[in-house]
C-alpha cells in the first residue's frame, strides 16, 4: 500500500459524519417491540374469542338441555328437542377408522422415508406427500361423491359384506354413502400429516441409537422396530393423537360422502352425520333461535374435543424434543 | 449343512426385507389418492375449462352453460382482505416470538398457535357468524374474509417465527455493533435477511385459505351474482365447487369438475413457487 | 473533498454528544477503573483496571475461556445483548462515563466501532450498501455524502482499488479476506475513535492475514485499536501494548516488547513460552 491510497490520505474530515447522523431513538426501539407484543397477544385474543363466542351463542341451549345434550340422540328442529349423541358418535367413529387406516400405513410410510428407502427416492415421495396435503377438502370431497363412493359401492363393500357381514360391523344394505365411506376419506385427508410428523420424529432420533443397533448385527428392519421406532414411541403416539385432532374437525370432504343421517347405528355401511357435518349443513337453515343456539353447541363441543386432543398431543410431541415444530402440514 | 445359527439369520433377512416391501407398498398407498384425484380432475374436468368458464356468471338453475368468473374473482377478493389481517398481525407476532420475549411466555405463546392451527375451520365460520354475520345482518365479503384471516394469523406467525430465528446472530450483533438502533436492526437487517422465508410462509398460508369451504359457508355464503359491495354475500370458487357438487345437475357437476381443476392448479402453482424460492435459500446463507 | 455538506452543516446543530470542547485529548483513549462483569451467577471479569493508549494498538491475549472477549465487547457495550450480565466498575472514553445512565449504548457504539471473528456483510446488500449501511441507518440521507463516505471507507480499509468497478456486486461474492476487509470499512463509515477486533484473523488463510496485520498498522495512526487474539506471534508482530488474561484476571499489562521479552509474572512468562495454553 503506498501513500496515495493507503489510510494516511483517506483519514481527514473526523468527526463529519459523527455530526450527520441522527441520535438514536429509544423511543423507536420500546414501540417496535410494544407493537410486536401487541401483535403476538392477538393470538391469546383469538383463543379467547373462539370459546367465548361459541359459549355465548349457546348458553341458552346449554342452559335448557344441560348434560343431556351429550346423551340424547333426538335432533327435531321442528319441536326443539336437540340432541347431539348420534353426531358424537358419527365423528367419534369416522375418526377411529379413519385412525385404524391411516395410522399402519403412515407409519410404515414413515419409517420407510427415512429408514429404509434408496436415498433418490425420498425428497420426490415427499414432495408427492405434500401435494397430497395441498388438496382441498371440498375437492377431495368431490372426487369422493363421483368416483369413489361408486367404486366402494360396486367392489370393496359388496366383498367386506360377504367376507366380515356376520359380524355387527358389515351388515344392512350398501347404498355408498356411508359411515365406512368417510372414514376412508378422512383417512386419505390425514395420511400427509400423520407420515410427515412421524417422519420428523424419526428423524430426531439420534443416529447412535440405530448404530449401536447395528453394531449388534441387527438387520434393518430389527435395528429400524427396535432402535428407532420404540424410542420414538411417545412421539408417534403425538403424531397419531394430531392426526385425531385433524380427523375430529374434518368438514367437507366427509359431509359430502357420509350420507348425513343423524343415527347410530353398528353397520359401517349405515350412513352416519358428524358434528362438524351437522353444521355445515344445517347453519343456514336454522329457523328458529334455539335450533341456532343448538348448533352453537355442537360447534362448542366440536372445539372443545379438538382442543383437548390437540393439547395431548402437543405435550406428547414435547417430551420427545423441546425444540420439536409442529409446523409441518397442517 | 446349515446351522441354526444360519437360518435364524437367513429368516431374519427375509423378514426384514418384507418389512421393507411392505413399507414401499404403504408409501405407494399414501400417494396414490393423489395420482387417482389427479387423474380424474384431468378426465373430468380439462373439457370444461374454457373460455366461458372463465369469464361467464352461473346460468339460472338447471340452465346448462355459464361460468365460474364471479366465484373466482370472488376468492381473489377475499384473499387480498384476508391478507390485510392476516399478514401484518401473523409477520409482527412472529418477529416478536422470534426477537424478543422470554422463554416462558414465548412457549406458552408457541402453544397457543400450534392449538390454534389445530382449530377446524368451520368453528371460525361459527365465531365469525356470531361476530360479524348477527351483528350486521347479513352475509358478507368483510365475514369471509374475517373469517380467512383469522385463519391466516396462527399461520403465518409460526412461520415467521421459524424463519426470524434461523437469521444468523452475526448479522444482528454487526448491525448493532455500528449504533444502528435495536428495533431499526431487526426491520432493516433481520427482517429483510428472512424475507425471502417470510413470504413463502405468507403463500403457503394462502394456498391454505384459498382452498377452504367451511368457514365460507355462513360468512361469505356465495352468490350467483357479481359481488357489488363487500357488506353483500360473494362468491368463492371452493364454495361454488361445493354447491355443485350436491347439486342434482349434471351440468353443474361437470363445471364442479372443472372448478376443482382450476383450483388445484392455482394451489399446486403457488406451491411450485414456494419450492422454488426455498431451494435458492439452500445455495444462500440463511 | 473540502467543501461542506449544507446536511453536515445542518446537523452540527444536532450533535448527539455534548458540543466538543477543544480540549487536548488524554493520551489513554480509554480508562477501565475495576470492571467486573457477572454472566448470571458466574463471573467472567474480575477487577481489571487498565489504560488504553491513543493511536497505538493493544493486545488482548490469553487461553480460552480467560474473558478476552467479554473484556472487549464491555468496551463498547455490546456484552449487554447476553441476557443476565452485571457489570460493576466503568470505563471511561475520553474522559466520559460509558456506563452512565444517561449514556445510550448505541452512541457508544457509534465511537467504538467492532470487528468480529467470522466476517459477516450482510447477505441481502451489495458491497457499497454493505459499506454506507451504518450511515443510512443512523439518518445520513445525503446521497453525496454516502458516496464520500464509501471510497474514503474502502481506501482506508485498502479495499477500493480492489472493488472500486464492482460495488454492485454482493457482499458476499468476495473471499474471506476481502469480506473482513469489508467490514472494517463498513465499521470505519461511522467514523469510531476506536476500532476492537475480535480475533479478526483467525478465519483467515496467512496471505489475507498479513493484508490485514499491514492494514492495522496503516490504521493505527489515526484510530486507537484494541484486538483480541490467540494467536501469541500475531500479538508479538502487530501491538504496541499487550494485557495478558487469565480466568477473569487481569494478569499483567505493558508494553509488547517487554510482555514478550521480560515479563514480571510468573504466569505470563509460563504462557508466553507455552507451558500451557
Amino acid at each position: 500500500m503506498d501513500a496515495t491510497t493507503g489510510p494516511a490520505i483517506a483519514a481527514v474530515e473526523l468527526q463529519s459524519a459523527r455530526r450527520a447522523m441522527a441520535p438514536p431513538s429509544r423511543f423507536g426501539d420500546k414501540a417496535f417491540e410494544w407493537l410486536t407484543l401487541l401483535m403476538a397477544l392477538g393470538l391469546v385474543v383469538l383463543v379467547i374469542l373462539l370459546g367465548w363466542e361459541l359459549w355465548r351463542g349457546s348458553s341458552l341451549a346449554v342452559r335448557k338441555f344441560g348434560f343431556h345434550f351429550l346423551t340424547t340422540s333426538t335432533w327435531d328442529p321442528v319441536g326443539e328437542q336437540f340432541g347431539a349423541l348420534p353426531f358424537i358418535y358419527g365423528t367419534l367413529v369416522s375418526s377411529l377408522v379413519a385412525l385404524l387406516i391411516a395410522v399402519p400405513l403412515s407409519i410404515a410410510t414413515a419409517a420407510y422415508l427415512t429408514e429404509l428407502a434408496p436415498l433418490w427416492i425420498r425428497q420426490p415421495l415427499v414432495s408427492l406427500i405434500e401435494m397430497l396435503a395441498a388438496i382441498p377438502s371440498v375437492i377431495l370431497g368431490l372426487w369422493g361423491i363421483f368416483v369413489m363412493i361408486p367404486w366402494l359401492r360396486d367392489y370393496p363393500f359388496p366383498l367386506l359384506k360377504r367376507l366380515f357381514g356376520w359380524t355387527p360391523f358389515f351388515t344392512g344394505p350398501i347404498y355408498g354413502p356411508s359411515m365406512l365411506a368417510g372414514g376412508i376419506i378422512i383417512a386419505i385427508m390425514i395420511l400427509p400429516i400423520i407420515t410427515s410428523i412421524s417422519r420428523e420424529i424419526l428423524r430426531s432420533v439420534p443416529n447412535l441409537q440405530r448404530e449401536a443397533a447395528y453394531a449388534l448385527g441387527a438387520t434393518r428392519w430389527e435395528a429400524t422396530r427396535i432402535a428407532v421406532l420404540s424410542y420414538a414411541k411417545n412421539g408417534l403416539f403425538g403424531a397419531v393423537i394430531l392426526g385425531l385432532g385433524r380427523a375430529l374437525g374434518e368438514t367437507m370432504a366427509v359431509t359430502m360422502v357420509i350420507g348425513n343421517t343423524p343415527q347410530i347405528a353398528a353397520s359401517l355401511f349405515k350412513p352416519g352425520y358428524t358434528l362438524a357435518s351437522v353444521i355445515a349443513n344445517e347453519f343456514t337453515e336454522a329457523t328458529t333461535d334455539m335450533y341456532l343456539q343448538a348448533l352453537f353447541e355442537i360447534g362448542l363441543v366440536l372445539f372443545g374435543i379438538t382442543i383437548l386432543s390437540n393439547l395431548l398431543a402437543q405435550l406428547l410431541l414435547h417430551t420427545m424434543s423441546t425444540t420439536f415444530t409442529t409446523r409441518a402440514v397442517q | 449343512m446349515h446351522s441354526k445359527r444360519a437360518d435364524n439369520h437367513t429368516w431374519r433377512t427375509i423378514k426384514s426385507g418384507l418389512a421393507s416391501t411392505v413399507a414401499f407398498i404403504s408409501a405407494l398407498l399414501v400417494i396414490a389418492p393423489l395420482g387417482l384425484v389427479f387423474f380424474h380432475l384431468l378426465v373430468n374436468g380439462a373439457s370444461s375449462v374454457n373460455w366461458d368458464f372463465f369469464t361467464k356468471l352461473p346460468t339460472p338453475v338447471g340452465t346448462p352453460g355459464g361460468g365460474m368468473v364471479n366465484a373466482i374473482v370472488g376468492s381473489l377478493e377475499l384473499l387480498a382482505f384476508a391478507s390485510i389481517i392476516g399478514i401484518p398481525i401473523g409477520v409482527l407476532g412472529g418477529v416478536y416470538l422470534g426477537e424478543y420475549g422470554s422463554a416462558r411466555v414465548n412457549s406458552v405463546l408457541r402453544f397457543i398457535a400450534d392449538v390454534l392451527n389445530g382449530v377446524p375451520s368451520i368453528t371460525w365460520g361459527v365465531v365469525v357468524y356470531g361476530l360479524v354475520v348477527l351483528r350486521f345482518k347479513g352475509f358478507s365479503a368483510y365475514a369471509g374474509g374475517l373469517a380467512l384471516g383469522l385463519i391466516m394469523i396462527p399461520l403465518i406467525t409460526r412461520t415467521t417465527e421459524e424463519v426470524v430465528l434461523l437469521v444468523p446472530n452475526g448479522y444482528r450483533e454487526a448491525a448493532l455493533a455500528l449504533g444502528v438502533s435495536r428495533w431499526k436492526t431487526i426491520v432493516h437487517i433481520v427482517i429483510k435477511t428472512a424475507s425471502r422465508g417470510i413470504i413463502t410462509g405468507i403463500l403457503l398460508a394462502l394456498a391454505r385459505v384459498g382452498g377452504e369451504t367451511a368457514p365460507l359457508l355462513f360468512t361469505a355464503f356465495g352468490n350467483r351474482f357479481w359481488n357489488h359491495s363487500l357488506s353483500q354475500p360473494i362468491a368463492a370458487l371452493p364454495l361454488q365447487i361445493f354447491t355443485y357438487a350436491i347439486s342434482p345437475y349434471d351440468d353443474w357437476h361437470r363445471q364442479a369438475w372443472a372448478g376443482a381443476l382450476v383450483l388445484v392448479t392455482g394451489i399446486f402453482c403457488v406451491n411450485v413457487l414456494v419450492r422454488i424460492l426455498t431451494r435458492g435459500r439452500t445455495a444462500s446463507i440463511v | 473533498m473540502a467543501t461542506p455538506d449544507p446536511t453536515v452543516v445542518e446537523r452540527v446543530e444536532r450533535a448527539a454528544e455534548p458540543a466538543p470542547t477543544p480540549e487536548p485529548a488524554p493520551a489513554s483513549t480509554f480508562q477501565v477503573k475495576n470492571l467486573s462483569v457477572w454472566y448470571g451467577d458466574k463471573r467472567a471479569i474480575d477487577d481489571v483496571t487498565l489504560d488504553v493508549a491513543s493511536d497505538a494498538v493493544t493486545a488482548i491475549i490469553g487461553p480460552s475461556g480467560c474473558g478476552k472477549s467479554t473484556f472487549l465487547r464491555c468496551l463498547n457495550r455490546m456484552h449487554e445483548l447476553v441476557p443476565k450480565t452485571r457489570v460493576e466498575g466503568t470505563v471511561f472514553l475520553q474522559g466520559e462515563d460509558l456506563y452512565s445512565s444517561d449514556v445510550d449504548p448505541a452512541i457508544v457504539r457509534r465511537r467504538v466501532g467492532m470487528v468480529f471473528q467470522k466476517s459477516n456483510p450482510f447477505p441481502t446488500m451489495s458491497i457499497g450498501e454493505n459499506v454506507v449501511i451504518g450511515l443510512r441507518l443512523n439518518g445520513v440521507r445525503s446521497q453525496k455524502f454516502l458516496n464520500e463516505r464509501l471510497e474514503k471507507s474502502l481506501r482506508m480499509a485498502a479495499l477500493w482499488d480492489e472493488v472500486k468497478d464492482d460495488l454492485h456486486k454482493a457482499g458476499t461474492s468476495l473471499s474471506g479476506g476481502q469480506q473482513q476487509r469489508l467490514c472494517i470499512a463498513r465499521a470505519l463509515a461511522v467514523e469510531p475513535e476506536v476500532l476492537l477486533m475480535d480475533e479478526p484473523c483467525s478465519a483467515l488463510d496467512p496471505i489475507a492475514t498479513a493484508k490485514i496485520e499491514e492494514l492495522i498498522y496503516e490504521l493505527k495512526a489515526h484510530y486507537t485499536i484494541v484486538t483480541v487474539t490467540h494467536n501469541m506471534q500475531q500479538a508479538g508482530r502487530i501491538s504496541d501494548y499487550t494485557a495478558f488474561f487469565y480466568l477473569g484476571r487481569l494478569i499483567e499489562f505493558g508494553p509488547t516488547t517487554k510482555i514478550f521479552t521480560n515479563p514480571n509474572e510468573r504466569q505470563t512468562e509460563d504462557y508466553i513460552t507455552g507451558r500451557f495454553g
